[in-house]
C-alpha cells in the first residue's frame, strides 16, 4: 500500500487528535496532558524528519479530499510547506514544554493546551495547503482558536485585546475571502502553481487582477501586521507568555507573512507579478512596516510592548524580501521566516521568565537583572543580538541576504531601510543589555519567587536556552545541508526560479 | 437484501408513523416520551431508507391507492425533498431527545402528541407534489406550531402565539387564493403539470403575488418577520428551535419549489424585490440582534438575518444558474442544524441560570462547557465561517453572485458575515472570565448539552461533505423537471 498520501494527513492529525482529547479531560490530569501533548509534537517532529528527507529526494506527499463539486481540499507536502511546518512542528515542542511550566497551577490548562494544539493544527494546514481555499479555511480556522487562547487570562484587558484582535481578524478574513472567490469565478481554479496560473489570462483582466491582489494582500496583511492593519498586535500581547511566543513566532504573524509568499509566487507568479507593477508597491510598503513599527518600538516601556512592535518591523523583512523579487533577495526572506521564528520565541520566553520568577514587566525595571538571572539573560542577548544583525546569530543570514538581492534586482534604496532599521534595533536592544549586565540590581525586585539554588524552573529556562542555541547554530552552520538557508536555497531553486 | 429495502414504501412509513405515534402518545400519556422517542429515531431509519431507494432508483414516486394526478394524492420525492427530510429528521431526533429531559411530566403529555403531528405534516409537506396537498400541510404544521408555542401558558407565550397564529392563518389564507387561481384556470394542482400549463397571464401573476406573499409572510421574511422574534423567543427552547429551524423552512420550501418549477420564467422584477427585501433582511436582523440584550431574542433576530441570505439567491439564479439554488439549499440545511443547537444551547445557559440577560452570563457559560462548544461550533456556521455548512452555502452565493458582476449582493453577505460575528462572539466574550469555577455538579441532563453539541457538530460537518449533497440535489431536481417543459 502506498503510504504517502496519509503522511499530510497525520502531520495535521498529530496535533489535532490530542488537543481534540485534551478538551475532554479533567483539569487535574496534569500527566496524561502532558504526555498527549509531547506525544502529539514527537510524532510530528518524526514525521517531518521523514518528509524532510522525502522532498529532499524529490519525493512528492499529496492528499486530495473532495470539497465542492469542482473544488477539493489539497494537503500537499512541498519545499515551502515544509519550510514552515517544520518551523511549527519545532517550536510548538519547545512551547509546548514552556507552557507546560508556565501554567502550572493555574486554572483552565485544559482549555489553554486543547486550543494551543488546535492553533498549531492550523498552521500546519496553512502551511500544507495546496489551493487557495484550503489556505484560507484553516487561515479562517486559526483566526477562532486562537481568540480563547488570547482572552485566556479573562481579564477585562484581555477582553478587550480579545475584541480588538477578532475584528482586525475577521475583517481580513472577509477580504481573503471576497478576493478568492472573484479569482476563483475568472480563472475556475485556485491551485498553488509554480510561476503562478494567471498569467494566461486576457490582458482585459489586468485591472481586475491588480484589484484582486490588493484585496488578497490586505486579507493577509492583517495577520502579517503590515502598516496600518498592526494596530492589534501590540494590544494582544497581555496573553500568556506562551501564546505570545507562538503568536509572534510561528501562528498568527507568519501565516499572514507565509500567505503572501504563497500569493505572489504560487498564485500570482512572480514574474506576472511584477509585470502587473504590483511588487514595487508592495516592497514599500514592506519598508515603511520596518521603519515604523522600529520608531516605535524605541519608545515602549513595556517590555512585551517592545518587542510586540518589533515583530511587526522584523515580520516585513520576509515580505520585503519577496517583493524585491530576485531569487537571492527572497532566500533572504524565506530564510527570515525561520530566524525570526527563532530569535523572536527566544525573545518572548525571557521576557515571560522575567515576569513569572521577578515580576519585572518594564524594561526600566530591567537593571541588573543579568546578574539575578544570568542564562535567562543569555538567551535574551542572543536573540537581540541577532535581531540586529550581528554575525554569526541568524539575523545577520537574513539581512545579508536580503541586502545582496537589493542590490542583485537594482533595488539600492532597500540597503538604507536595512541600515537604518538595524541601527533602530540597535538603538531600542541595546540600551536593555547594558541595563540589564552592567547596572547595578535594585535591592529588591517586584515580585521575587523563590526557586532555590536555580534562578528559575527548568521548564522555563530549557526552552530559551534551546531556541537561543538554534538561532545561533542556524547562523554559524547556515552552508551545512538541512540548515533554514539551504533549504531556502532549495524552494527557490525547485519552487520559484526554476528553469 | 438490497432490493428488501428499496420495495419498502419508506415515503408512506414516514407519514403514517408519526401520525399512529400522535394519536398513541394521546391516548396513553404515561409511556408518551418513549414512543416519541422511538418514533424520532425511526424517522431517522426511514429517511435513510427513502434516501437508499431514491440514490438507488432516482426520483421517488407513489400514487396513494393506486389514483394519480390530476384527481388523486401523489407522493414525490427527489434530492430536494430528500435533503429537507433528512434535515427535518436529524433536528427532529436531537429536538425530541433534549425535550424528552426539558419538560416536566405536565407538560410532556401536550407536547408530544401536538410535536408528532408536526413531524407528520413536515414529513407530508416534503413528500408532496402538489399545491393543495402543500396547502393542507402547511395548515397542519401552522396550527401544531402555534399549540406548541402556547405550551407553557404563561403570559408572554400567549402574546406571542397569538401573533403567531394570526399571521400563519394569514399567511395560509393568502397562499390558498393562489392555489384556487391556478386551479380555476388550468383545472389542475399538480406541480410539473402546472410547469408546463402556466403562461404570462393576469391570473397567473395574481397567484405569483398571493402565493409568495402569503409564503414570505410564514417565512417571516422582512418586514413580514414581525411575528417571529416574540413567538420564537417566548417559546419553551426546544420548540423555538423546531420553530426557528424547520417550521420556517417548510415554507421556504414551498416557495422554492414553486419558484423553480413554476414560476421562475415569469417572477422578473418580483425576483428583484424578493432580493432586496431579504438583503434589507440580513442587515436589519443583524442590527437588530446584535442590540438584543436577552440571549433568546438575539438568536430569534439572528433568524431573521438568516433567512433573509435565502432570499439574495433568488435575483441570482435566472435561467440556468444552478450555483444560487444550490447555495440556498446548503444555506437552508445549515441553518437548520445550527440553529437548532444554538436554541437548544439557550435553552441549557436559561435553564441553568433562571435567566438570559446576557451581560450577566458571566457567571454561567463557564460552568456548562459542552453547551458553550455547542453554540460556538453553531455560532460558527451561522457567521458563515470555514469549515461549516453556513461556509459551503456563503461561499456558493458569492461565487454566483460575483460571476454576475453583483456586487450589491457580495457586500451584503459579508457585511452579514462581519455583523454576525459580532453578534455571536457578544456572546461567547462571557466564556473567558476571571469569575472562579463553582464545586457543585452541573445541573443539565447530560442528553440536553449532548443534543445540542451534536447538532451543531452536524452543522460543522456539513462544511465537509459538501460534494454528496450537492449531487443528491441534482437527483430529479430542477434539470428533471425543466426536461418536462418544452
Amino acid at each position: 500500500m502506498n503510504w504517502d498520501p496519509l503522511i499530510p494527513v497525520l502531520t495535521v492529525a498529530s496535533s489535532l487528535v490530542p488537543g481534540l482529547i485534551i478538551f475532554g479531560l479533567a483539569e487535574e490530569r496534569v500527566r496524561l496532558r502532558t504526555a498527549l501533548n509531547l506525544i502529539g509534537a514527537l510524532i510530528k517532529l518524526a514525521l517531518v524528519g521523514w518528509m524532510l528527507w522525502g522532498v529532499y529526494h524529490e519525493h512528492h506527499y499529496e492528499t486530495r479530499l473532495a470539497l465542492l463539486p469542482d473544488l477539493e481540499l489539497v494537503l500537499r507536502v512541498g519545499p515551502l510547506s515544509l519550510l514552515f511546518v517544520t518551523l511549527s512542528g519545532v517550536l510548538w515542542m519547545v512551547t509546548t514544554i514552556y507552557a507546560i511550566g508556565y501554567l502550572e497551577n493555574s486554572p483552565h490548562r485544559s482549555r489553554f493546551f486543547g486550543f494551543f494544539s488546535l492553533c498549531v493544527t492550523a498552521t500546519v494546514g496553512v502551511a500544507l495547503a495546496g489551493n487557495l481555499i484550503t489556505f484560507l479555511l484553516f487561515y479562517e480556522l486559526l483566526t477562532l482558536v486562537t481568540y480563547p487562547l488570547v482572552v485566556h487570562r479573562g481579564t477585562e484587558e484581555a477582553r478587550r485585546a480579545g475584541r480588538t484582535y477578532l475584528i482586525y481578524t475577521i475583517f481580513g478574513g472577509s477580504l481573503l475571502l471576497l478576493g478568492t472567490v472573484w479569482l476563483y469565478s475568472l480563472t475556475g481554479t485556485l491551485e498553488f502553481t509554480p510561476q503562478g496560473f494567471l498569467s494566461d489570462l486576457d490582458a482585459e483582466h489586468r485591472p481586475t487582477l491588480i484589484i484582486i491582489f490588493s484585496l488578497l494582500i490586505a486579507g493577509l496583511g492583517v495577520k502579517a501586521a503590515l502598516v496600518p492593519l498592526h494596530g492589534w498586535l501590540p494590544q494582544v500581547m497581555v496573553a500568556p507568555a506562551p501564546v505570545s511566543a507562538l503568536l509572534h513566532a510561528v501562528a498568527v504573524v507568519k501565516v499572514g507573512a507565509f500567505g503572501i509568499v504563497r500569493v505572489v509566487y504560487d498564485v500570482f507568479g512572480i514574474d506576472f507579478a511584477i509585470e502587473l507593477g504590483v511588487t514595487a508597491p508592495l516592497a514599500w510598503l514592506a519598508a515603511t512596516t520596518i521603519i515604523y513599527g522600529s520608531m516605535r518600538a524605541l519608545f515602549q516601556d513595556e517590555l512585551k510592548r517592545r518587542l510586540a512592535y518589533s515583530t511587526v518591523s522584523q515580520i516585513s523583512y520576509i515580505i520585503l524580501g519577496v517583493a524585491i523579487a530576485g531569487p537571492i533577495a527572497t532566500i533572504g526572506g524565506l530564510v527570515h521566516l525561520v530566524h525570526q521564528g527563532l530569535m523572536k520565541v527566544t525573545l518572548f520566553f525571557c521576557a515571560g521568565n522575567l515576569a513569572e520568577t521577578l515580576g519585572i514587566h518594564k524594561v526600566s525595571e530591567m537593571k541588573g537583572v543579568g546578574r539575578r538571572m544570568p542564562w535567562t539573560m543569555a538567551a535574551f542577548t542572543i536573540g537581540a543580538l541577532g535581531m540586529i544583525g550581528v554575525p554569526p546569530i541568524a539575523g545577520f543570514i537574513s539581512k545579508w541576504y536580503l541586502g545582496l538581492g537589493a542590490l542583485q534586482a537594482d533595488q539600492d534604496w532597500v540597503i538604507i531601510i536595512l541600515v537604518g532599521s538595524s541601527l533602530l534595533n540597535a538603538a531600542y536592544f541595546l540600551p536593555i543589555l547594558h541595563a540589564a549586565w552592567f547596572q547595578k540590581p535594585p535591592h529588591s525586585w517586584p515580585e521575587d519567587r523563590d526557586f532555590g539554588h536555580k534562578e528559575t524552573a527548568w521548564t522555563l529556562l530549557l526552552p530559551p536556552l534551546l531556541t537561543a542555541a538554534m538561532a545561533l547554530v542556524a547562523g554559524l552552520l547556515a552552508t551545512l545541508p538541512f540548515s533554514p538557508l539551504e533549504w531556502a536555497k532549495l524552494i527557490t531553486e525547485r519552487e520559484f526560479y526554476c528553469p | 437484501m438490497v432490493s428488501v429495502v428499496t420495495n419498502i414504501p419508506w415515503g408512506i412509513i414516514l407519514i403514517l408513523l408519526p401520525s399512529a405515534a400522535a394519536i398513541a402518545c394521546f391516548l396513553w400519556p404515561r409511556i408518551a416520551n418513549e414512543l416519541g422517542l422511538v418514533t424520532a429515531f425511526t424517522i431517522v431509519l426511514s429517511t435513510t431508507g427513502l434516501g437508499w431507494q431514491i440514490m438507488e432508483n432516482g426520483a421517488y414516486h407513489h400514487t396513494v391507492g393506486g389514483w394519480g394526478a390530476p384527481l388523486g394524492i401523489e407522493l414525490y420525492a427527489d434530492g430536494l425533498s430528500l435533503l429537507m427530510l433528512a434535515a427535518s429528521a436529524l433536528v427532529g431526533s436531537g429536538i425530541s431527545t433534549y425535550s424528552a429531559s426539558y419538560f416536566e411530566q405536565e407538560h410532556l403529555e401536550r407536547f408530544w402528541p401536538l410535536w408528532l403531528l408536526l413531524q407528520t405534516a413536515l414529513n407530508a409537506l416534503f413528500l408532496s407534489a402538489d399545491i393543495f396537498n402543500l396547502y393542507v400541510t402547511l395548515e397542519l404544521m401552522g396550527l401544531a406550531a402555534v399549540a406548541l408555542a402556547a405550551l407553557t401558558n404563561n403570559s408572554d407565550a400567549l402574546s406571542g402565539s397569538m401573533r403567531y397564529l394570526l399571521a400563519t392563518l394569514l399567511g395560509s389564507l393568502s397562499y390558498l387564493l393562489g392555489v384556487a387561481l391556478l386551479y380555476h384556470s388550468f383545472g389542475t394542482v399538480d406541480i410539473s403539470t402546472l410547469a408546463e400549463r402556466v403562461d404570462s397571464s393576469p391570473t397567473v401573476w395574481a397567484s405569483l403575488g398571493l402565493m409568495t406573499a402569503g409564503l414570505a409572510l410564514k417565512t417571516a421574511l422582512f418586514p413580514l418577520h414581525f411575528w417571529l422574534p416574540p413567538a420564537h423567543a417566548s417559546a419553551p427552547a426546544p420548540v423555538s428551535a423546531l420553530l426557528s429551524s424547520l417550521v420556517v423552512k417548510a415554507s421556504f420550501y414551498i416557495l422554492l419549489r414553486l419558484w423553480i418549477n413554476i414560476f421562475a420564467p415569469l417572477g422578473e422584477g418580483v425576483d428583484t424585490l424578493l432580493g432586496l427585501l431579504g438583503a434589507t433582511a440580513v442587515i436589519w436582523g443583524s442590527l437588530q440582534a446584535l442590540r438584543q440584550t436577552r440571549l433568546k431574542l438575539l438568536v430569534a433576530y439572528s433568524t431573521v438575518a438568516q433567512i433573509g441570505y435565502l432570499f439574495l439567491a433568488f435575483p441570482l439564479a435566472v435561467a440556468t444558474n444552478v450555483t444560487a439554488w444550490s447555495a440556498t439549499t446548503y444555506l437552508v440545511l445549515s441553518h437548520a442544524l445550527a440553529k437548532a443547537a444554538m436554541f437548544l444551547a439557550a435553552g441549557n445557559l436559561l435553564l441553568f441560570s433562571s435567566h438570559d440577560r446576557i451581560a450577566d452570563l458571566d457567571r454561567v457559560v463557564q460552568r456548562i462547557p459542552l453547551t458553550m462548544a455547542a453554540f460556538a461550533l453553531a455560532g460558527v456556521s451561522i457567521i458563515g465561517l470555514p469549515p461549516s455548512g453556513g461556509f459551503i452555502g456563503k461561499w456558493l452565493l458569492l461565487e454566483a453572485a460575483l460571476s454576475q458582476g453583483r456586487w450589491d449582493v457580495a457586500v451584503i453577505l459579508l457585511l452579514g458575515s462581519l455583523l454576525a460575528a459580532g453578534y455571536v462572539f457578544k456572546v461567547l466574550g462571557h466564556a473567558f472570565t476571571q469569575a472562579p469555577l463553582p464545586l457543585k455538579p452541573t445541573v443539565i441532563p447530560a442528553s440536553m448539552e449532548w443534543s445540542a453539541l451534536l447538532l451543531a457538530f452536524a452543522a460543522i460537518l456539513l462544511g465537509l461533505l459538501a460534494s454528496p449533497i450537492l449531487s443528491l440535489v441534482d437527483i430529479g431536481h430542477i434539470t428533471g423537471h425543466s426536461e418536462v417543459r418544452p
